[in-house]
């Protein structure tokens, strides 16, 4: 009796810190919308952040980009090949990595890279009280270091989310002439005949609302640290968590909802 | 003539964490001009209850006020102005590490809009009264406690505030440095004219500085009384904490 008690308890407990962390994240996202109304922030800090979070970003995004777009070329071509429609190769893989695989992938990189520095570095401002000196200062942190953050992760995730794009339709092209002898021609008229703008733009929609997600959580849990270098350890890894989540979840509705 | 009304007045104020009881009750009034030590016991709500004087803790019950304006309820926006007119020394210094050390000093001056050419000599001048002359372009990781410490006070001090905090101003500091900190505060706030509430475990230093100590313990103001009388308290739980006897009523 007392374990199913127990068990109860758990859950409740559980569900309970679900909602107050989703809470949290929905007033953050509120004072983010305030904040930007009339738009009003730091230069310095957004040139500071979009440099940090995109460029620095880019070569580890085109590198998984390549591998992905080659891996759905080596996993679509051999039935192509097989049915002697090699004109379709570049669509099989191509449709698959902008409307899916690119956004998806790059969305997890960016979380793991800049969304989990993100979290440690507000996290660590947090526990040596550097918000409260802000706030002391008569400077409102929401405006001077959040809103920022989430402008430049933004437009960062859809920026990285373009590139490797091409990156990724390049590596499936590269790989389909290395391994599989199919020209270049052939995989370049395969894409452009195949593959239209709302391929590219389903895409940068996803990147889009992942990019937002991955900041209000990253933002959330770097703010409500608590406990020290332990706590922000324990933000880090709760942030990486609920954003693969948020993406997946993102990533089915707006499937679902063909947008 | 009426009296002018105290810069801080805080009335029966109650705050808990969790099921902790920090503040159980604190009424406490700071006169402008004047200088208040608060000490107490570890963890006994120093740091508390300064934060709740500028609103980066609320109140769960009671009223606090600033020069007269209510900001126990107060919002984060209603708060900038309030805010602008205090200066606050961190206990862990606070200095923002992706600023320089001059950056880190300018900040307040900056945020109010004051003319780059006047900040640059003024942050220059409040550098060289904490002993730190020429750091401005050095990191706040470059720098050992004791210097973030003066660096959180040149910060907290720029701006000529009203009213200034000090949360353990010399610990970590040797005792020259120490003196001189206090005689830097001293010579501030006859320049300034603001009004200071200063926490420290060094009893003894602060009371070289401060008029008057409150003694906070067990979420009240226990005692308050003038600084220079502060050992020969008539209360044996204020004798026994400002004097380090290791025997006596006060429970830690």
């Amino acid at each position: 009796m007392r374990r199913v008690a127990g068990l109860f308890e758990g859950a409740g407990a559980a569900a309970i810190n679900v909602a107050r962390e989703a809470g949290g994240m929905v007033m953050l996202l509120g004072s983010v919308l305030r904040a930007l109304v009339p738009p009003s922030m730091d230069g310095r800090e957004l040139v500071r952040n979009l440099h940090k979070m995109g460029n620095r970003s880019v070569p580890i995004v085109a590198l998984t980009a390549f591998f992905a777009g080659a891996l759905m070329t080596i996993q679509s071509a051999p039935f192509v090949q097989r049915l002697g429609a090699t004109s379709l190769a570049g669509w099989a893989a191509g449709y698959a990595v902008l409307r899916e695989i690119g956004p998806i992938l790059i969305a997890l990189m960016f979380s793991g890279r800049v969304g989990a520095n993100n979290t440690a570095e507000l996290g660590t401002m947090t526990v040596t009280e550097q918000l409260d000196g802000l706030r002391a200062l008569a400077i409102d942190p929401v405006r001077y270091l959040i809103v920022p953050r989430v402008v430049a992760m933004i437009v960062m995730l859809v920026a990285l989310t373009a590139i490797g794009d091409l990156v990724a339709l390049l590596g499936g092209a590269a790989l389909g002439k290395a391994a599989l002898g199919i020209e270049w021609t052939t995989m370049y008229h395969s894409f452009a005949d195949n593959l239209g703008p709302q391929d590219f733009l389903q895409g940068i929609w996803k990147s889009l609302a992942f990019g937002g997600a991955i900041a209000i959580t990253s933002c959330h849990f770097g703010t409500t640290v608590r406990g020290g270098a332990v706590g922000v350890g324990r933000a880090v890894n709760a942030q990486v968590v609920a954003s693969a989540v948020s993406i997946m979840l993102l990533d089915f509705f707006l499937t679902y909802m063909n947008i | 003539m009426t009296a002018p009304a105290p810069v801080v007045r805080l009335a029966d104020v109650h705050k808990r964490f969790g099921r902790r009881v920090v503040l159980d009750g604190v009424t406490l009034e700071v006169a402008a001009g004047s200088r208040l030590g608060l000490i107490g016991p570890a963890a006994s709500g120093k740091t508390v209850l300064t934060k709740l004087c500028c609103g980066l803790e609320r109140a769960d019950t009671g009223a606090v006020a600033i020069e007269g304006t209510d900001i126990t309820r107060a919002s984060e926006t209603a708060l900038l102005p309030v805010r602008a007119r205090i200066g606050m020394l961190f206990q862990n210094y606070a200095l923002f590490d992706f600023m320089t050390v001059g950056e880190n000093v300018a900040f307040p001056l900056a945020r109010q809009g004051v003319a780059p050419e006047e900040i640059a000599p003024r942050v220059a001048d409040r550098l060289r009264a904490v002993g730190l002359a020429g750091s401005e372009d050095k990191l706040p990781s470059e720098l050992s406690g004791g210097m973030k410490k003066r660096v959180g006070i040149a910060r907290a001090t720029i701006a000529r505030p009203d009213l200034v905090i000090y949360d353990e101003p010399t610990a970590g500091l040797d005792p020259v440095t120490t003196s001189k900190i206090y005689d830097l505060l001293a010579a501030d706030q006859q320049a300034i004219g603001g009004t200071v509430i200063a926490i420290s475990s060094d009893v003894a230093g602060l009371c070289q500085f401060v008029d008057e100590i409150a003694f906070l313990y067990r979420g009240k103001i226990h005692y308050r009384g003038p600084a220079r009388t502060i050992a020969d308290a008539p209360d044996p739980i204020v004798r026994q904490f400002v004097r380090g006897d290791t025997e006596g009523p006060l429970e830690t």
